[in-house]
C-alpha cells in the first residue's frame, strides 16, 4: 500500500470502496470510523499507525514464499548456450545476502550438465548390481522404510570461483557471482553401507560407478570406502523432499567431496573393481597441472573461506563500527581457525567462530571492526583440523595450468576504498 | 538357536531390496571400462562418421569438431585446451560418452554403428587414426590415445590428501 492510496482513502468514499474491493485485508470496521460522526479522534489515532496497523493481514497460506521486498534474492543465473543447449546450465547462491550457515534450499547452488529432469517417483528406481552377491532395486516406498539419519554438510562444485580462478584481471563482482557455487544444508537420508550390505558387495569390489536419471545419465567412479564410510542416500534437504534441482526424488551425498561426485536422480550404483574414467573424470573435473600431467580422482574440497560482509560492490556506509563476518568450511573435517587481515595480511587476528563448528559443513566467523574511513584490505585465511591452511591466488595459480579452475580455495581480498566501495582485488 | 542370529544387515534395515536381474540393467547403468568390458557389437570408421558428424555433432561443435560454439572435441584450439579426442586418456569414454549423452538435446538415438563411426570420425579429425580405420569392440580399446601418459591417480597415490601438500601450505608434491 503506497501513501498516495492512503491519502485517497481519507478523500473519496469511492477510492475506499475500490481499495476495499482489491484488498480483501481491509477491514469494515476501520474503515467506518472514518466516515462516522466523531471519529476524527479514531482518524488521528490512526494517522500515528503505519499504514499495515490498520486492516487485516492476509491469510494463512499453503507453502511461504519470501517478503515481497525480498524479490532480489536470487540466485544469478548462467545459460552460456540459450539456442542450442539450454539445459546446460547453472546458478550461483547469494551469499552477500545470507547470514547464518544454511543455504534456503530455493537459493541452494545448481550445476546442471543436461537440465534438471521431470522424473515420476512412482516410476524411479534404484539399481544395485555389479560385484554384489544380490543384485536387488528398489523403489522410493520401500526406501522410505529405512532408517535415517540427519547430517549438516556443504556441497561445493570443483568448479567454483572459476573465472575469479583464471581471470587474468579481478572481476568487480558480488561474492555470490564470483564464488556462489557453494551451499550448505541439512539432509537426510539413508547410509549408504546399509544398502550396499543388503546387495552384498564381493571381496573384489572395491568401486562404485554412481549414475543419475538425467539426460545424460551422469556417472561418477566412488572408491567403496567412502561409500560406506559416511556417504548417504540422500531423500530430504533441510526437512522437505529434495528438490527437483537437487536431485528429487533421490541424491548422493558424499560429504566433504567435490559436488559433481553427489550424483543427483540417482538410478543406478554398479560395483566394480576398478573405476570406470567416465567423462567428468576424465575431463572437466580432472585436474591441469602447470606441468603439464593432469590429475584424477582429487576429491576433498580444500579449505576455504569468504567475507560475505563486507564483501564485493557493497558500500559502507560511513567510518565507524561494523562487524565482519563470513562462511569457512573444509571438505576434510572441522574449520579450526580463521584469521582475519584488514591491512592486505601484513596482520592477522583471531575471528570468533559460532558454534556448533560441524564438521564438512559451512562455520561462520565473525570479527567486530572500527573501520577509519580510509584504503583498507579484508582477507580471511581459515584453517581446518587436518592442519591445511588456504593459499594465497598466487600460490595456487602456480600449481595449474592457465585454464585450470578446478578446487580453487585461495584467500580472498576485499578492497575498501576510501569512498568506501568494496572490490575484489588480487592483493 | 542359531537360526535366530540375524546378520547385521537384517538387523539394520528392513530388507526390502527386489531381486534385479541382468535383463533389467539398462546399457546406462553400467560404463565402457578402459580395456573395452562393455562394448557392444558393431562398428564404424572416419568416413561413416563424417555423415553423422554433418547431420547431429556439426551444429553444435563446428564442421569439423574444432569451430565449436560448444567445447570443441577436436584440438587444442585458441579457446579450449582439453578437447575430448585429444585430451582423455581412453577412446571408451568417448564412445559411452557419445552413446549416453549425444547428442545433447536428444540423447540415446544414435545406433551403435553410429557410435562407433562418429568416435571414429573424432579421432580422425585428432589425427590419431586413419580415415579408414575401423572401430569396433576390439579394435577401439587399442587405440592409443596421446595424452594418457600425463594421467595420475591421484587417490592411488595420495588418498585423502589435497594436492598442494602436506599441511600448512607446503610445496606441491
Amino acid at each position: 500500500m503506497d501513501p498516495k492510496r492512503r491519502a485517497g482513502i481519507k478523500t473519496a468514499r469511492s477510492e475506499l470502496t475500490n481499495r476495499r474491493t482489491v484488498l480483501k485485508g481491509v477491514s469494515v470496521a476501520a474503515g467506518a470510523a472514518l466516515m462516522a460522526p466523531g471519529g476524527y479522534r479514531e482518524a488521528r489515532a490512526r494517522e500515528a499507525s503505519a499504514e499495515w496497523m490498520t486492516y487485516g493481514g492476509s491469510p494463512s497460506r499453503p507453502y511461504g514464499v519470501p517478503a515481497s521486498h525480498e524479490g532480489h534474492v536470487k540466485r544469478a543465473l548462467h545459460i552460456p548456450w540459450e539456442d542450442l543447449a539450454r539445459a546446460y546450465s547453472w546458478s550461483d547462491t547469494p551469499l552477500e545476502k545470507l547470514r547464518g550457515t544454511i543455504t534456503p534450499s530455493g537459493l541452494h547452488f545448481e550445476v546442471h550438465h543436461s537440465g534438471v529432469p521431470e522424473i515420476d517417483p512412482e516410476q524411479h528406481v534404484l539399481m544395485i548390481h555389479g560385484l554384489v552377491d544380490n543384485p536387488i532395486r528398489f523403489n522410493l516406498p520401500a526406501l522410505d522404510r529405512y532408517p535415517m539419519v540427519t547430517r549438516t554438510h556443504f556441497l561445493e562444485c570443483a568448479g567454483n570461483s572459476y573465472e575469479h580462478a583464471t581471470s587474468p584481471e579481478p572481476l568487480m563482482r558480488t561474492v555470490g557471482k564470483l564464488h556462489g557455487l557453494v551451499s550448505c544444508s541439512q539432509w537426510t537420508g539413508i547410509p549408504m553401507r546399509l544398502l550396499l550390505e543388503e546387495a552384498g558387495v564381493k571381496p573384489e569390489g572395491a568401486w562404485v560407478i554412481a549414475t543419475g536419471g538425467d539426460a545424460a545419465n551422469l556417472s561418477r567412479s566412488i572408491p567403496l570406502e567412502k561409500m560406506t564410510d559416511d556417504t548417504l542416500l540422500a531423500l530430504y534437504q533441510n526437512g522437505e523432499r529434495l528438490r527437483p534441482e537437487q536431485g528429487y526424488p533421490m541424491r548422493l551425498l558424499v560429504p566433504g567431496w567435490e559436488g559433481n561426485m553427489n550424483v543427483k536422480w540417482l538410478t543406478s550404483l554398479w560395483v566394480t573393481d576398478q573405476p570406470a574414467h567416465t567423462r567428468d573424470e576424465v575431463g572437466e573435473y580432472a585436474d591441469y597441472l602447470a606441468d603439464g600431467r593432469v590429475l584424477q580422482f582429487t576429491y576433498p574440497i580444500g579449505v576455504k573461506s569468504l567475507i560475505t560482509h563486507p564483501s564485493g560492490e557493497m558500500m559502507m556506509s560511513g567510518p565507524g563500527f561494523y562487524e565482519i563476518s563470513g562462511m569457512a568450511w573444509s571438505g576434510l573435517g572441522k574449520v579450526e581457525q580463521v584469521e582475519i587481515s584488514a591491512d592486505g595480511g601484513a596482520t592477522w587476528g583471531l575471528a570468533e567462530l559460532e558454534a556448533p563448528v560441524l564438521p564438512k559443513a559451512i562455520t561462520r566467523f565473525r570479527m567486530p571492526w572500527q573501520w577509519d574511513g580510509g584504503v583498507s584490505t579484508l582477507m580471511s585465511r581459515a584453517r581446518d583440523d587436518k592442519g591445511y591452511i588456504q593459499p594465497t591466488r598466487t600460490e595456487w595459480s602456480a600449481r595449474y595450468h592457465p585454464d585450470h579452475y578446478g578446487h580453487f580455495n585461495a584467500i580472498q581480498s576485499w578492497r575498501i576504498t576510501d569512498k568506501g566501495e568494496v572490490h575484489n582485488v588480487y592483493a | 538357536m542359531l537360526l535366530a542370529i540375524p546378520s547385521t544387515a537384517v538387523a539394520e534395515g528392513p530388507g526390502l531390496g527386489e531381486p534385479l536381474s541382468a535383463a533389467e540393467i539398462p546399457f546406462y547403468a553400467t560404463y565402457v571400462l578402459p580395456d573395452g568390458t562393455g562394448l557392444p557389437p558393431g562398428q564404424g570408421d572416419a568416413l561413416a562418421g563424417a555423415e553423422v558428424w554433418a547431420s547431429t555433432c556439426a551444429v553444435c561443435h563446428g564442421e569439423t569438431g574444432r569451430e565449436g560454439p560448444m567445447p570443441p572435441v577436436v584440438g587444442p584450439t585458441d579457446s579450449f585446451s582439453k578437447p575430448a579426442g585429444q585430451f582423455w586418456p581412453y577412446a571408451t569414454t568417448l564412445f559411452d560418452y557419445v552413446r549416453r549423452a549425444m547428442p545433447f538435446s536428444g540423447p540415446k538415438v544414435l545406433s551403435d554403428d553410429e557410435v562407433y563411426a562418429v568416435s571414429a570420425y573424432i579421432l580422425y579429425q585428432n589425427g590419431i587414426i586413419s580415415e579408414s580405420h575401423v572401430l569396433n569392440m576390439h579394435s577401439l580399446p587399442e587405440v592409443r590415445m596421446p595424452n594418457k601418459e600425463n594421467f595420475v591417480d591421484h587417490w592411488a597415490n595420495s588418498g585423502e590428501t589435497p594436492y598442494g601438500g602436506p599441511p600448512n601450505g607446503a610445496s606441491p608434491n
